[in-house]
């Protein structure tokens, strides 16, 4: 009898110690966070209540009768705010950027924009844990690197062990626009070559979207029973206004080109990414009603002749202008410091609420996902972190996240290696 | 012939004038918020700089006359942030041509005009350790350089008094440089430990050569000295402590390996350079007194720095490793201050403990904290003027300050600060250089090298 306790009671410990090695699982039910500070984004700063139930947002307000079955979590002194949305990332897709085999944005093929981003998300990613306990709760992951048309990207929350329980509501597929640009010291090609390589590239882009436009009429024409060619079929709802096109685009002369060139083909639904020289021709997106999202804010100017600054201050520089701007990290394992390149946009000439709206409100409108994400609203999704204060300040400590509904461990690698190492056992002498 | 004359003279004076210009400045800093670093922080507080070093501090202090006056009202003074690892302002990095490259030194390469220098300036960026590459198990040697950004002199980078310092790597790179891309010794962790063993092993030897040769001549004129060896001859300094070793390093076990190798040689001083899994031996290093240079959150850019933690800097700084936070990049040294501020979030870090790792402990790393690293009298007046916290992402640096003279202003300096513009390309081209965070400036060079190898896997 003894013994079998014993053997019980190591089994439960063995079994501690082997969950031990990775991030606890979320938990679902009825949350009232009470006496909290409440930046709804949308609708002001409100202090209250928030009640979660069926992963939306039941009730918020000041007068907020919290369900007998709730689990109350006291947010005396903390702010809470909608998750944060990555407007560009490679969690999940990428791994370890030096380890090719590891990475899965960057498929073979110009044409290729039937790879769905969505098909290659690793939902164990460490990244993912890392990202969404900084309150970066949702990310567009977008495939590219070689490709002019490099795949579908897709919005995902960071909550959940398939694809399909992470996706929450946006695909769009991805045109990285030509350039004659350069722009890296691996670019070895001559001035003159590679205006050349750019103007093929510019005609090869006319001629898919030519054939896209074709085969929009010959699936008309066929009833919507065209010949088998899965490059095209990706590209016919974007083709018809349907589906919106993304467009990565930097510098600032291929930003007038790619104006030109959506308004010419008359492309309904476009949004331009990336944008590092948006300042130059900020007027020109305004007039064109081209929303961006941009990012990283946290870089070097694109000129070395260029004000220090300019990165830094290229999102105020486009809002000024009347561009609708969100932002991104455009990083893989470090989606974290989104609201980091926010507050580099705020104190540069954003402001903070503009910042804010930058990765919560303005990418869910311009993911069409505003219906659920994006701000604290009764309806919404329960999608939102506390923080002990604003959460672009780096000393400020993210203390409860939701996704979905969701209650998130505040777990990840990089607190399990703290746990571990803050105080090592044994330490010099075994 | 008149409407020539000032034309003339500017040509006549220009390079005596860039030469007086660049020596030491005076100023006063009125009224300011200063973080010394070493002598906690003070309200209401000026500062007062006499050719180019820090005279006075102090309450309701009056400029001496013909010193100008910063008026620092509401404005967060500190000591010019120094960065223990950085690849600016010199034109190579890497001699990636053999394992032990320890005759070369960056320090012949100093590029004045190199506009990362003005860029750091505006970061509060004051001094850097230019460092070699870590393409070689031993590199070459470093060169600690102030941010004068304006003289077109190299000599003017060196830090006066600076210890030299050499460049050591371990792991991936060296592996991948020599063993994968050229077919020789280190290929692996293994061969990294005896290529550095070897280096020291025949600097040893012929340190000892040397010096009986040396005892051998005061008694038989016609004593041979060894054949002169200028790769052992730097290498003899390391062993002797006049060389410091910084060591780029990533995991656990090689820093373990090279901790070792340290303790055979005799060499006390040695600064980790990265050391991403330092926080797993922190007890080790700090009982052997190493110092960590590390990054604030860089992780998963390759596979030696999977298992990491933004959390390191904590942990080693909590475990008493004198710990630093450096750029690698010409990027992340315009903000590290806000890198130091990530340590709040990942783990804690007071004000004092942050702003530390980016000022007195990365000067104690480089040998300079007598000079630089805190605001104290006697030192070299190299300030930073923020508008609110550094360590508040709203902090802005204003003014930087490098021996008395403003380098960086944020109100008046003009857009292009580029020394050197080619008159062919006055529109300067577009080039993203840190359009990917994951790239390792630390293999400058490399890449370039074996482009041709790299097109051809």
């Amino acid at each position: 009898m003894m013994k079998n306790k014993l053997i019980a009671a190591l089994a439960i410990l063995l079994m501690v110690g082997a969950l031990r090695a990775q991030v606890a699982s979320s938990t679902k039910g009825v949350f009232a966070l009470t006496n909290a500070t409440i930046q709804t984004v949308t609708k002001g700063v409100v202090q209250g209540t928030i009640v979660l139930q069926d992963g939306k947002i039941a009730a918020l307000g000041t007068n907020v009768t919290v369900p007998a079955n709730a689990k109350v979590i006291d947010c005396k002194g903390l702010t809470l705010y909608p998750g944060f949305i990555d407007g560009g990332s490679k969690v999940g897709i990428g791994e370890i950027s030096a380890v090719s085999v590891t990475n899965d944005y960057d498929e073979v093929g110009e044409l290729a924009p039937q790879m769905q981003a969505l098909t290659a998300v690793n939902p164990s990613s460490p990244a993912v844990a890392v990202t969404r306990v900084g309150g970066v709760t949702t990310a567009l992951i977008v495939p590219g690197g070689s490709g002019r048309f490099p795949g579908t990207a897709a919005l995902i929350n960071l909550v959940g062990y398939t694809p399909d329980q992470m996706y929450t509501g946006f695909k769009g597929v991805v045109l990285d626009f030509p350039t004659a640009g350069g722009g890296s010291r691996f670019d070895q090609r001559s001035e003159e070559d590679r205006k050349k390589d750019e103007e093929k590239a510019q005609k090869r882009l006319n001629d898919i979207w030519a054939q896209a436009v074709l085969y929009s009429k010959i699936d008309s024409a066929t009833a919507g029973k065209p010949d088998y060619n899965p490059e095209m079929a990706a590209l016919l709802p974007v083709v018809r206004g349907q589906q919106t096109l993304l467009v990565e685009v930097d510098k600032a002369e291929d930003i007038e080109s790619a104006i030109k060139w959506v308004q010419a083909r008359k492309i309904k639904k476009v949004i331009f990414t990336g944008v590092a020289e948006g300042w130059r021709v900020a007027d020109k997106l305004a007039k064109a009603n081209i929303p961006v999202i941009t990012g990283p804010v946290i870089d070097l100017p694109t000129r070395s002749a260029d004000r220090y600054d300019r990165a830094y201050a290229n999102p105020g520089l486009l809002k000024k202008a009347g561009v609708k701007v969100a932002i991104r990290s455009n990083s893989t394992e470090n989606g974290r410091n989104l609201p980091f390149h926010a507050g580099f946009a705020a104190a540069y000439g954003l402001g903070k609420e503009e910042a804010l709206r930058a990765i919560t409100i303005v990418p869910a409108e311009l993911l069409g996902v505003a219906d659920h994400l994006g701000s604290l609203e009764v309806g919404k999704s329960a999608t939102l972190f506390a923080s002990t204060g604003d959460p672009m300040e780096p000393r400020s400590q993210i203390v409860h996240v939701f996704i979905d509904g969701w209650q998130v461990p505040l777990d990840s690698r990089h607190i399990q290696l703290y746990q571990e190492f803050l105080k090592r056992s044994p330490g010099v002498d075994k | 012939m008149k409407k020539y004359f000032h034309l003339i003279c500017l040509l006549a004076f220009s390079p005596l004038f860039l030469l007086a210009q660049s020596k030491a400045g005076s100023l006063l800093i009125k009224n300011g918020t200063v973080l010394t670093i070493t002598k906690g922080n003070l309200s209401n507080t000026d500062v007062l700089i006499v050719d180019g070093k820090i005279k006075q501090i102090g309450a309701n202090i009056t400029a001496p006359a013909g010193v100008k006056t910063v008026d620092a009202t509401g404005k967060f003074v500190m000591p010019g942030i120094i960065d223990a690892h950085s690849h600016i302002g010199i034109d190579a990095v890497n001699e990636a041509t053999n394992p032990i490259t320890s005759e070369v030194h960056v320090g012949d390469a100093i590029n004045p005009m190199d506009i990362s220098v003005y860029r750091a300036l505006a970061g509060g960026c004051t001094s850097s350790h230019a460092m070699h590459g870590s393409a070689n198990a031993i590199g070459g040697q470093c060169q600690t350089i102030k941010h004068r950004y304006g003289t077109m002199n190299p000599e003017e980078y060196r830090m006066e008094g600076a210890p030299r310092t050499i460049k050591f790597a371990l792991g991936e790179n060296p592996k991948r440089v020599h063993g994968e891309g050229r077919g020789i010794q280190p290929r692996t962790r293994m061969g990294v430990e005896q290529v550095i063993r070897k280096g020291l092993e025949e600097a040893r030897i012929y340190a000892a050569d040397l010096k009986k040769y040396q005892e051998a001549k005061k008694t038989n004129p016609n004593a041979l000295p060894p054949t002169y060896n200028r790769r052992s001859e730097v290498l003899a300094g390391v062993l002797s402590g006049d060389i410091l070793i910084h060591c780029h390093s990533y995991r656990a076990d090689e820093i373990l390996m090279m901790l070792n190798v340290c303790k055979d040689y005799g060499i006390k001083k040695i600064t980790f350079q990265h050391v991403n899994e330092g926080f797993k031996v922190a007890p080790e290093l700090a009982k052997f007194g190493a110092s960590a240079s590390v990054f604030a959150d860089w992780w998963a850019y390759k596979f030696e720095v999977y298992y990491s933690t933004a959390y390191n800097a904590t942990i080693l700084t909590r475990n008493g490793v004198l710990t630093s936070i450096n750029s690698d990049s010409q990027d992340y040294i315009r903000h590290l201050y806000h890198e130091a501020a990530k340590t709040q979030r990942y783990g804690g870090l007071t004000d004092d403990e942050a702003l530390a790792l980016i000022t007195i402990n990365p000067a104690k790393q480089l040998g300079i904290e007598n000079k630089v690293g805190s605001l104290e009298v006697g030192k070299d007046a190299d300030v930073v003027i923020f508008d609110n916290h550094p360590l508040s992402i709203y902090g802005v640096p204003q003014l930087t300050i490098v021996d008395g003279i403003i380098r960086f202003d944020r109100q008046n300096d003009a857009d292009d600060q580029r020394l050197e513009v080619d008159p062919i390309k006055a529109t300067s081209t577009y080039f993203r250089a840190s359009a990917d965070h994951n790239d390792d400036r630390c293999l400058e060079g490399v890449y370039e090298m074996t482009l041709d190898w790299f097109k051809d896997k």
